[in-house]
């Protein structure tokens, strides 16, 4: 079976691992670091994706994406309370969040799908073969739309996602092939936007999911956010400046909030340093460890309820919790640390890099799926009950939340008017007891044969599959007919809008292979035109002049396929020059050489 | 297990979920208790660790992460089973819900929550009902709040203290349904100590699912 590859796809960065003869690895790009920026810029030579888009954010923040994890699976109105903190410009088609870059504009799945590919591209590079098959982890409590619209940016990005797993989850697969801990386990998770808490219990290398929760829009990105209010707030009080009018400055604040806060969790105090727009100069600012605890007390309390709430569900008490594990970038914040150990009463695990333990934990679920692991299995859990609304809009739950997965439930049901020929099922997912409070998922319409009212029995099944996405089939009891059903997802691509991007999404990469092909190829042939036309103006005199015309002629050659667009063409250019001029750098080399060495003596030399 | 037919090879099946010659999982019958399914008789007392060994076991061999390299078929048949066997064992976990299906299996739904108090709690009922309305309807901080508060405390402990002891009888009719079950007789007066059994624990399933909705109100009320 074809490599499968493990790939966690961040709020902030993204890594993708794979199983090395039994040993999760993550896998470095070229420049050497793990953790692939989830950053998507629009410059005008294209889209570039990972740290060189980073450095967009503060040149060119409108046509930057940053975060596009927090608009999987939402519409604007979901987002609509953040939308200030974003200086890119979002509209919305079907339902469905679009960036508006340049002239084009891009979905949620879309822009995930760029990251995607770079992570894909690292693997290929590194492992030096095809991927196209992935595990992409989630947020635990990621609803149906939101691992939907994941499923999708895998597809776009040519991956067959093969599983959609949890974050803690996939953590907690990690540590357990690490240590073979036994016993109840729960995983804090706490990342750049989403906030999971997950209870297991461990044995025999069965990793049984008893409860989870969470909050899908807490993470590291509020704490900056209200680091960064304080310094706008101050900028304005000492030099009557508004940065939200510069959406660069904007992005500055943003990214020096958040470097603030990581040398928070190393030292008691730091300097928070802004370039000021308008030649205004420069402001700094002391910010000590307890300022920061005392401005983000309130999130971090914010993601005690969710524990107490998957404790309660799983009918445990902190006592009875063996490990507890901690993981996400966040969770490197001492104040973090201590309302977790003070819950749980001790010191929790985070042995395994936070940034990284996600991903390793996707490389071995990736693993267990292509057959490599045999004796570890996950058995997790759908994090929000599902229902249909009923009567008077409210929710009639069919799966309750943190019912082991792949679930299914069965429901009747009926007509009350002769004739009809239709009933309408609404899917929704969530707690609350009116249909209109929890997420609605899809609508769809039951086809009826005429019959007098009551008549008909149409069986619906919901499954929910091992990925926690929501499968609908329908049956015809009286006929045992069974019928498809187009579920139009309420807050999610349509199959065909999907297929749409994935033919866009081959095209464009035929075009940026080809393209990049050729820009490296100038830019390489450039090179080599400066130094060969340095090394005839330096050495022209040294070598015979039939030499010396050749190498012009392979100059001219090549600064005419330069000019074409074939990169082949120029590499083979290149080829013959290099050939042509070799006499004359050989001859060069020898001459700076000989004049290196002269007045100086054997043993300078030696 | 019924014998039947491998979907696959079409030869006769005498396994439990695997056919002997050609190795196929093999679809759960949709006729299939969850007793017979996890592989247990039909008893109200079950170990819970055997539950759970069984659970893991089946769950190893019909998990979807283990067909992946399979046909299409047969990762169908293995997401069916696995949902199934999710559901048999979330079903016989936990004893109420267990003996709810048992109910079932032997005489019919019995899902039907009582919506008016049983007759030995009915004034009691009532009484705490009227209280919780007033501390409702009762301002925050006053000190008709907190006299309100105490009295409801006690009430919850008093209606928790009913629904254990509704709890331990339901305990004594599982035991006796288990003996009846294991004497395995066809006397008419095993037919009528069937029926009483039956009917006793439909009665106290429903009043006990009623205090627990009814405790459970009075502590998301109070807190």
């Amino acid at each position: 079976m074809a490599r499968i590859v493990g790939i966690d796809l961040g709020t902030t960065n993204s890594l993708v691992a794979y199983m090395d003869m039994g040993t999760p690895r993550v896998i470095a790009g070229r420049n050497e670091r793990n953790m692939v920026p989830s950053v998507v810029a629009m410059t005008d030579n294209g889209l570039i994706v990972g740290d060189p888009a980073k450095e967009h954010l503060t040149r060119n923040p409108a046509r930057t994406v940053y975060s596009v994890k927090r608009f999987m699976g939402k519409s604007l109105e979901d987002v609509q309370g953040e939308l200030t903190y974003f200086p890119y410009t979002l509209t919305e088609q079907g339902g469905v969040i679009r960036f508006k870059l340049g002239e084009k504009t891009y979905s949620p799945p879309q822009i995930s799908a760029m990251i995607l590919k770079e992570l894909k591209l690292r693997a290929e590079t590194h492992l030096g073969e095809s991927i196209t098959k992935a595990v992409i982890t989630v947020p635990a409590y990621f609803n149906d739309s939101q691992r939907q619209a994941t499923k999708d940016a895998g597809m776009i990005a040519g991956l067959e996602v093969l599983r959609i797993i949890n974050e803690p989850t996939a953590a907690s697969l990690a540590y357990g092939l690490q240590e073979k801990t036994q016993g109840t386990i729960a995983v804090y998770d706490l990342g750049g936007g989403t906030f999971d808490f997950s209870i297991l219990k461990l044995k025999n290398g069965i990793f049984e999911v008893l409860a989870t929760n969470g909050d899908t829009h807490l993470g590291g990105d509020d704490f900056d956010r209200l680091i960064a209010d304080l310094l706008i707030k101050e900028v304005r009080e000492r030099h009557g400046l508004d940065l939200h009018a510069y959406p660069d400055h904007m992005q500055a604040v943003r990214l020096e909030a958040e470097r603030t806060k990581i040398r928070l969790s190393d030292v008691p105090k730091t300097m928070a340093t802004l370039d000021l727009p308008d030649g205004k100069g420069r402001f700094t600012r002391e910010l000590t460890r307890d300022q920061l605890e005392s401005l983000t007390m309130g999130l971090i309390e914010r993601t005690l309820a969710p524990c107490r709430n998957a404790l309660k569900d799983a009918e445990l008490t902190p006592d009875r919790i063996d490990e507890v594990v901690l993981v996400g970038g966040s969770t490197r914040m001492p104040l973090v640390r201590q309302r977790v150990q003070e819950l749980f009463g001790k010191t929790p695990h985070c042995e395994l890099n936070p940034d990284e333990v996600v991903a390793l934990g996707a490389a071995v679920q990736a693993d267990i799926l292509s057959g490599g692991t045999t004796d570890m299995l996950l058995l997790d859990v759908t994090p929000l009950s599902l229902g249909i609304e009923t009567m008077g809009g409210v929710m009639s739950s069919v799966i309750r939340r943190n019912t082991t997965i792949p679930a299914s439930a069965k429901e009747m049901f009926t007509t009350y008017v002769d004739g009809q020929t239709g009933v309408d099922i609404h899917i929704l997912q969530g707690e609350r007891e009116l249909a209109k409070d929890n997420r609605s998922l899809a609508r769809f319409r039951l086809k009826v044969p005429p019959l007098p009212a009551g008549v008909p029995r149409i069986e619906v099944t919901f499954l929910i599959d091992a990925n926690g996405i929501l499968n609908v089939l329908a049956k015809d009891m009286r006929t045992g007919q069974s019928q498809s059903i187009e579920v139009k997802p309420s807050y999610g691509l349509s199959d065909s809008e999907v297929e749409h991007m994935i033919e866009d999404s081959f095209k464009f990469a035929a075009d940026d292979v080809s393209a990049r092909k050729l820009i490296e190829a100038r830019l390489d042939a450039d090179a080599l035109i400066t130094t060969t036309e340095k090394s005839l103006l330096e050495g022209g005199h040294l070598i015979a002049s039939d030499h010396i015309a050749a190498t012009r002629a392979a100059l001219v050659a090549l600064t005419a396929a330069k000019d074409g667009t074939d990169p082949r063409a120029i590499r083979a250019r290149m080829a013959d020059l290099e050939q042509a001029a070799q006499l004359l750098t050989v001859t060069l080399l020898n001459d700076s050489l000989t004049k290196g060495l002269q007045g100086k003596k054997v043993s300078e030399v030696m | 297990m019924a014998r039947s037919m491998c979907w696959h090879c079409q030869s006769e099946i005498s396994g439990e979920y695997f056919c002997d010659r050609c190795v196929k999982v093999q679809p759960v019958s949709k006729e299939l208790d969850y007793f017979t399914c996890m592989g247990f008789p039909r008893r109200l007392m079950i170990d819970q660790h055997q539950l759970e060994t069984k659970f893991y076991e089946l769950s190893r061999a019909f998990h979807p992460d283990f067909y992946q390299n399979k046909s299409a078929a047969e990762q169908t048949i293995s997401l069916g089973n696995s949902a199934m066997l999710n559901t048999a064992y979330r079903t016989l976990r936990d004893p109420i819900e267990r003996a709810e299906y048992l109910l079932d299996l032997e005489a019919g739904s019995v899902k039907q929550i009582r919506n008016s108090p049983p007759a030995d709690l009915f004034e009691e009922i009532l009484e705490l009902q009227d209280t919780l309305n007033e501390y409702r309807a009762a301002e925050r901080t006053s000190g008709t709040e907190s006299t309100l508060r105490t009295k409801l405390q006690s009430e919850r402990s008093t209606l928790e203290r009913r629904q254990h002891d509704m709890e331990a009888a339901l305990q004594q009719l599982f035991v006796q349904w288990d003996a009846l079950q294991d004497r395995e007789e066809a006397t008419d007066q095993a037919r009528a100590e069937r029926n009483r059994i039956l009917k006793q624990m439909r009665e106290s399933l429903s009043n006990r699912t009623y205090v627990k909705n009814i405790v459970n109100d009075l502590i998301s009320t109070i807190g």
